[in-house]
């Protein structure tokens, strides 16, 4: 499969639709086009229907007997609770404007990638049960009948949409196919349709803390080791604090970032900073997670793994939350969380210790999100930067699709990044800040077995990097999520090989000239810094 | 040839034979000049408020603006204060950029890959110039039309005409803005049919607006400038409409009735179709709420109960290991 294709031959793209009426093209589930299924283990710890084994390969999906009415009723409820989706439903005069804007259309061509069919795959249902013109004149209003093929091509088709929102962007009315597949992947939650890769994940946050089943004891040593390579790095010993009560700030990262690089040197920057600064903070081994794999299974499941930063906050004492770099995370953050968990009375709107800087625009949910924070700090003057140590690295700033679309913060990343590098080049217009395009891997997408469609996503991401690659001779990627980090190296590896990955605080970690410190000679990779010597391998 | 659009044909041409055979052969007049326009500006005013009351009837749980643009942040950031709107006079303003400008079609890229395997975002805003020009020639069309409703005639609906037949072109004066309406209306269906993923996508009702537009404006040219309709019979019909004294002047012409027609077939249409995007684009949740939702609470009349994995039911699972690797904990073993 993706291991015969060259990146020529993925880009051989068909964009003609095919002959056949979309409602006569049935979903296309061999090997390598879904995403496997949720095991039985997870659904029945989370109390969730339906848990069995089967495979979208096979013709019985072993779904409930009334799965039919289970459907309906489950629109109905959404359609009661949620107005954009009954606006969305009824508004969208396909106009196309949406149509080429998605990742997922530009990468595969397959018409039904096209936001405006995205949505038609659900509204044609809508269509034919709530609507009188759809009752009575049928196909011809644009109506289908609800049958086993449908709720097949649903899972196909939100599973292939990373609820980037870029699509509402472009559209007149803000259309936002994110948000209907958000109401399409709860309604199959409710016939046990959902995958391994965020059942697993949401089941593990909830017993663990966070997504990857980390455990306390080893939790604290991942960080341990962390502060070993910081400490050869650096001579800097950092002894950060777990669980401990009475401190000024909690912070909350992703556990992608404990886990995997590149993501594990972003880590280790925040601990650098925070060390620097001499900031009042604690890590917390039960609010162990900045993301939410709940925001793409349902809004309960979001709010029940949101819960614990309020919670843990509360327990320990702090005055307010500072977050990671995380993509979803940020959109429950502004977004959802303190309408969910609110009110944070218990805290206090978010001061910097180090700069009085009052964040007035987090005063009611009192997080912070980190480029916030250390955008600040640089801005008052209040590290000590040498960028120089980053002269070898040629950057690109990828804007992860939430905190752009889903907040805003577009300026505050790019500040910290010119103030910690010298060679900054900015992608095309097109594809970056509100137009950014998905890494192609997001709401839970990121399993190998979809390795091709992952990197037909990506390609639009891939293509604006290789732009600036040949042009500037650009080599790294930033950006500010968990995801984006862990997806991003193997879509650089096909589409541009030679640029790699990195977060933003890896090159502040890098830049950062800490009190006491031995002089530096290899990078938080520990590969030389560029004109010195080093000893580089351990 | 596919059966939406064929199908949408049909039902435009039915609806004009059914009004010109009503009113020529079966001498209907009162039931095309007096009952269906009662019924469907009743349609019409019942529908659009039931649905718009449908749409307010569901919350909003959460406020889920598309930020487009920097947030408003540390107080030396620059705030796109426009496009991601963190008050309600920002919002106001987004709102009116939306639905005047259509500022979101504004920003319509195709994208294209090209050789060398370069993927290209290049403008292309004949859709925005094509729908702003189908809008606002259709408004003004409606404005002048109000001089059949209304005595003395407004001063701004002069105006308007005035400004209208600008180039004084022809006699009658060509307005100008029946002619954009009737090529803006032609490019779309045409935009719609030639485009092969627009074409795929389309449904009859897509289509079927269209035609009936085209043949309103038609119908509309062809009585203004080649049969030279009875303006003057006509406002008597209007007005008496208008005043629920209504009337049946002789010497209006067959046409006039078929134009009527379907001006209420589509008045009748509108609350059940897509047209409801006039009122959808005032009430979208991802374009009309502030983006202030760290700096306030917004409340979810639905809200669940708060039921969430305690850091006591974690303790209870993890507390040896815990113990054991020296973290603090609540309860000792």
């Amino acid at each position: 499969m993706v291991d015969e294709m060259t990146p020529e031959e993925m880009l051989k793209i068909d964009t003609n639709p095919p002959k056949k009426d979309w409602m006569d093209v049935p979903a296309d589930f061999s090997p390598g086009k879904f995403p496997y299924p949720a095991q039985p283990k997870s659904l029945e710890y989370l109390g969730f229907p339906n848990p069995r084994d089967w495979s979208p390969a096979e013709e019985d999906w072993k779904l409930p007997e009334n799965w039919k009415e289970i459907v309906i009723n489950g629109i109905r409820e959404r359609l009661d609770k949620y107005r954009s989706f009954k606006i969305f439903m009824d508004s969208c005069v396909r106009c196309g404007a949406c149509a080429d804007k998605c990742h997922f259309y530009i990468g595969t061509g397959d018409p039904k990638n096209m936001p405006v069919l995205r949505a038609e795959l659900l509204r044609s249902i809508y269509r034919g049960e709530f609507t009188t013109a759809g009752k009575i004149l049928g196909k011809i209003a644009g109506a289908r009948p609800l049958t086993l093929d449908v709720i097949k091509e649903w899972f196909s088709y939100f599973y292939q949409c990373t609820e980037c929102r870029r699509c509402s962007v472009f559209c007149p009315y803000g259309i936002d196919t994110a948000e209907i597949t958000m109401m399409a992947r709860e309604i199959l939650q409710l016939l046990g349709v959902n995958i391994h890769w965020i059942m697993d994940p949401v089941s593990n946050c909830n017993r663990t803390g966070n997504h990857l089943g980390i455990q306390p004891q080893n939790f604290k040593e991942i960080i341990e080791f962390f502060c070993e390579d910081i400490e050869e790095i650096t001579g800097v010993k950092i002894n950060p604090s777990f669980n401990r009560k009475g401190a000024e700030v909690l912070f909350i990262t992703p556990s992608g970032d404990a886990f995997a690089d590149p993501g594990t040197y972003s880590f280790m920057g925040y601990l650098m900073l925070f060390e620097h600064i001499g900031l009042d903070y604690t890590l917390s081994t039960y609010a162990s997670e900045g993301g939410n794999f709940g925001l793409f299974t349902s809004s309960d499941m979001m709010k029940k793994l949101n819960a614990k930063m309020y919670a843990e906050a509360e327990r320990l004492g702090v005055k307010w939350i500072l977050g990671g770099e995380c993509g979803h995370m940020w959109r429950v953050i502004n977004q959802y969380m303190s309408t969910m968990n609110g009110p944070a009375n218990f805290m206090e709107v978010p001061v910097s210790p180090i700069t009085g800087t009052r964040f007035d625009n987090a005063a009611e949910t009192k997080m912070v999100h980190i480029a916030e924070f250390t955008a600040d700090l640089i801005k008052h003057n209040k590290l000590k930067l040498d960028p120089s140590r980053n002269d070898h690295l040629k950057v690109t700033y990828h804007d992860s699709c939430n905190p752009a679309r889903g907040m805003g913060m577009l300026d505050e990343p790019r500040y910290v990044l010119e103030n910690v590098c010298n060679n900054f080049h900015e992608m095309p217009e097109n594809t970056i800040r509100e137009n950014t395009f998905c890494c192609g891997s997001g709401s839970g997408l990121n399993t190998e077995e979809i390795m091709e469609l992952r990197l037909r996503g990506g390609l639009p991401r891939a293509n604006a990097v290789k732009y600036v690659h040949e042009k500037y001779g650009v080599n790294m990627l930033s950006c500010v999520c968990a995801i984006d980090r862990a997806v991003l190296p193997p879509l650089m590896d096909y589409w541009v090989p030679g640029v790699e990955v990195t977060g933003l605080h890896e090159l502040v970690g890098n830049a950062l000239v800490m009190e006491g410190e031995i002089e530096r000679t290899t990078n938080l990779r520990f590969e030389d810094l560029p004109e010195k010597e080093g000893d580089s391998d351990e | 040839m596919n059966v939406n659009y064929m199908f949408a044909l049909i039902s435009v041409t039915v609806l004009g034979l059914l009004a010109y055979f009503g009113v020529e052969t079966m001498g209907l007049k009162s039931i095309f000049g007096v009952l269906v326009p009662y019924v469907a500006v009743t349609i019409f005013v019942v529908g659009f408020v039931r649905k718009v009351m449908n749409w307010a009837k569901s919350p909003v749980p959460f406020r889920i603006p598309t930020t487009c643009g920097q947030q408003q942040s540390l107080p030396w950031i620059k705030q796109n204060k426009i496009d991601n709107p963190s008050t309600t006079g920002g919002v106001v303003l987004r709102m009116f950029f939306e639905i005047v400008t259509f500022r979101s079609l504004f920003r319509n890229t195709k994208a294209e890959i090209k050789e060398k395997g370069i993927i290209s975002y290049e403008l292309e805003l004949l859709l925005w110039v094509a729908a702003l020009a189908f809008h606002y020639s259709f408004l003004a069309v409606i404005v002048r039309h109000m001089r059949f409703f209304l005595e003395p005639v407004p001063g701004c609906i002069v105006l308007l005409e005035k400004l209208d037949g600008f180039f004084q072109i022809g006699l009658p004066i060509v307005m100008l803005s029946g002619v954009v309406l009737f090529a803006a209306v032609a490019y779309l269906f045409i935009r719609r049919i030639t485009i092969p993923q627009m074409k795929y996508i389309s449904l009859a009702a897509d289509y079927f607006p269209l035609f009936l537009i085209m043949a309103i404006a038609g119908t509309g040219i062809y009585m203004r400038y080649v049969a030279r309709v009875d303006v003057v019979g006509i406002k008597e019909m209007t007005m008496g409409l208008v005043t629920l004294h209504p009337v049946i002047v002789p010497g209006v012409s067959t046409i006039v009735y078929v134009h009527l027609f379907l001006v209420c077939a589509l008045l009748a249409y509108f609350p059940f179709s897509k047209l409801m995007h006039a009122a959808g684009v005032f009430m979208s949740p991802t374009r009309n709420l502030a983006n202030d939702t760290r700096m306030v609470r917004h409340i979810n009349p639905w809200n669940p109960e708060k039921k969430f994995h305690t850091y006591e039911a974690y303790e209870d699972d993890f507390r040896e290991k815990m113990i054991e690797a020296g973290l603090p904990v609540e309860k000792e073993a």
